[in-house]
């Protein structure tokens, strides 16, 4: 099933000429429009003359969230505020605020490329999808309402939060699909059986889990312990919201070529990495009016695969995102990403699905890294030997993958925190 | 042979009062008790009234518990008792993993073991005539 087969299935070149074309439009009009892109082009010694294919992507500078927040709120904008029919914006707990204008057309091609993803994945007029991502200033919430609306489906707006009513209404109305963050699910999961309520013997068939970084080992875990397909999601306030899924075929998640363009950097030096290679996401926005983007710095870690993918459609795929350069933690001088720890921990079958990280620094200098895990209740460990032995296995294993050790404190099932959002798992409480 | 319970808590305030609370809600009794301490966690073990029960409560509030198989010895409450027992297993090359112990009306001085081979020692403790084949009340 395609939402818009005929560009969904288009050929490569194609794509190619349409992107050409976009973007040299772009930059004319960011040129001509936004203030902010004059003077960074000048300051880069490029005029718009000199982007003329797709090759020439490599010479215009790129855009940083540093940039959002120094033109706070209006100075990146490419159209008067007239033309502008919504704002949304981040709530700044890691900074400055950032806001996001868009006009009709941008909101009408993010609902379309959002739409496209939702078919891909097979969403159809049948479901019933409980959205229980935040409404408001935060783009989950209503970027999933619009565009589940238009592909005809049944939108639950419930937002984030509010365990008990999730539940609830998942039973009472037969929700078929749920958005929300994978933490949300297998919180919402324990919460369900508490209330005595199974959710694999509900009408829920999948669930779309993003605005956090995941694991495979996460996947399979929500999969088992509910019963449903578990689908990725990507998107950034700053490129619109959520945007992107995985299609059927679960290999990837397809970027919509014809209005974004992607590239795979490396972070330290900018420079573009080898096809399949690991690095920064970067992306372009070819047809955003508002808040047009040059060569985004997305801050998140993937790999791109170009080839065509088993569903039919001819757009390129970003893989599993690894982590975040912001949320890359440094011990004792070694890059830490969250994500491999998580991918350590879920392989444990003795531990549950939560758990935090601690960063200290002793008095002497040196780093400590803690983490807290949950015993699963499960287990039949009856002697402090034995709870010992399996904290020394996990902390081995970390030692293995991050080459930094870790000091792994289990503790008892149901006893740390829990999050409606996005998690925030990492507590560093070094003093610098 | 007795059942023990096993309770996996952390090591801060609270913990163990979030494990009683429960057994005292449903009026269980604790007949015997005891923490092995491991820095930041410790291990509850007890013997109580109502086995079944107090396992499925605890495993219910979302603990980690487990049931273990223990032999129990009964003895008079005097000088002597526990040497000779112990000095009876340690003869057989029985190894004792843990023991505690604990005294009531109902019962005699009642001794709990843990030791590495569960058959060998009960052989020789019955034997000796002290092995507890009662029911805990």
């Amino acid at each position: 099933m395609y939402w818009n087969p005929s560009i969904e299935r288009m050929s490569k070149r194609e794509i190619e000429e349409i992107q050409e074309k976009r973007l040299r439009n772009l930059i004319w009009t960011a040129y001509e429009y936004s203030p902010f892109y004059r003077r960074k082009f000048k300051e880069a010694e490029i005029h718009p003359s000199d982007i003329r294919t797709l090759d020439d992507l490599k010479k215009l500078p790129f855009t940083v969230k540093q940039d959002l927040r120094d033109n706070y709120p209006f100075g990146m904008f490419a159209v008067p505020l007239s033309q502008i029919v919504r704002f949304h914006a981040s709530s700044g707990t890691t900074g400055k605020p950032t806001v996001v204008g868009y006009t009709d057309s941008d909101i009408r091609i993010w609902v379309e490329s959002l739409c496209r993803a939702l078919v891909s994945c097979g969403v159809t007029s049948d479901d019933i999808v409980q959205i229980a991502y935040g409404y408001g200033l935060f783009t989950g919430g209503l970027g999933f309402h619009y565009a589940a609306e238009k592909i005809g489906a049944t939108a639950i707006p419930i937002s984030a939060g509010n365990t008990a009513r999730q539940v609830e209404l998942m039973r009472d109305l037969n929700t078929t699909v749920i958005a929300c963050t994978p933490s949300y699910m297998l919180y919402l999961s324990e919460y369900a059986s508490q209330m005595g309520v199974d959710i694999s013997e509900t009408s829920l068939r999948m669930g779309i889990f993003g605005a956090e970084p995941w694991s495979e080992e996460t996947r399979k875990r929500i999969e088992n312990k509910v019963g449903i397909m578990a689908f990725d999601v990507y998107g950034t306030s700053e490129l619109s919201g959520p945007l992107f899924t995985e299609c059927i075929e679960r290999n990837g998640i397809h970027v919509w070529a014809d209005h974004f363009l992607v590239e795979i950097v490396d972070p330290e030096t900018g420079e573009q990495v080898g096809e399949g290679e690991k690095g920064e996401l970067v992306v372009t926005t070819l047809t955003k009016e508002a808040l047009p983007l040059v060569r985004w710095r997305t801050g998140d870690i993937t790999y791109l695969e170009t080839d065509k993918c088993a569903c039919g459609r001819t757009h390129p795929r970003i893989m599993r995102i690894l982590g975040r350069t912001d949320d890359m933690i440094i011990v004792r001088g070694v890059n830490v990403f969250p994500s491999q720890i998580e991918h350590v921990l879920m392989q444990i079958p003795e531990i549950g699905e939560h758990y935090m990280i601690f960063l200290d620094r002793r008095e002497d200098g040196l780093d400590e890294m803690k983490i807290q895990v949950e015993l699963s209740e499960r287990v039949t460990i009856d002697t402090t030997a034995g709870i010992l032995e399996l904290e020394k296995k996990i902390s081995d294993k970390l030692k293995t993958v991050l080459n930094v050790s870790a000091k792994v404190e289990v503790v008892n099932p149901g006893t740390l925190q829990r999050f409606e959002g996005k998690a925030k798992r990492v507590v560093d409480r070094r003093k610098i | 042979m007795l059942k023990q319970i096993s309770v996996f808590v952390e090591n801060k305030p609270g913990r163990l009062a979030a494990v009683t609370e429960k057994l005292f809600e449903k009026g269980i009794n604790i007949r015997a008790f005891t923490i092995a301490e491991a820095g930041d966690f410790g291990i509850i073990r007890m013997v109580v009234d109502k086995t079944d029960e107090a396992y499925r409560t605890l495993k219910d509030s979302g603990f980690t518990v487990s049931l273990t198989d223990v032999i129990a010895v009964e003895v008079e409450d005097k000088p002597g008792s526990l040497h000779r027992i112990a000095k009876v297993l340690g003869d057989q090359g029985i190894n004792i993993e843990y023991v505690y112990a604990f005294t009531s009306r109902e019962h005699k001085a009642l001794i709990i073991f843990r030791v590495s081979d569960v058959d060998s020692a009960k052989k020789v403790l019955e034997n000796l005539g002290v092995l507890f084949k009662g029911e805990i009340k």
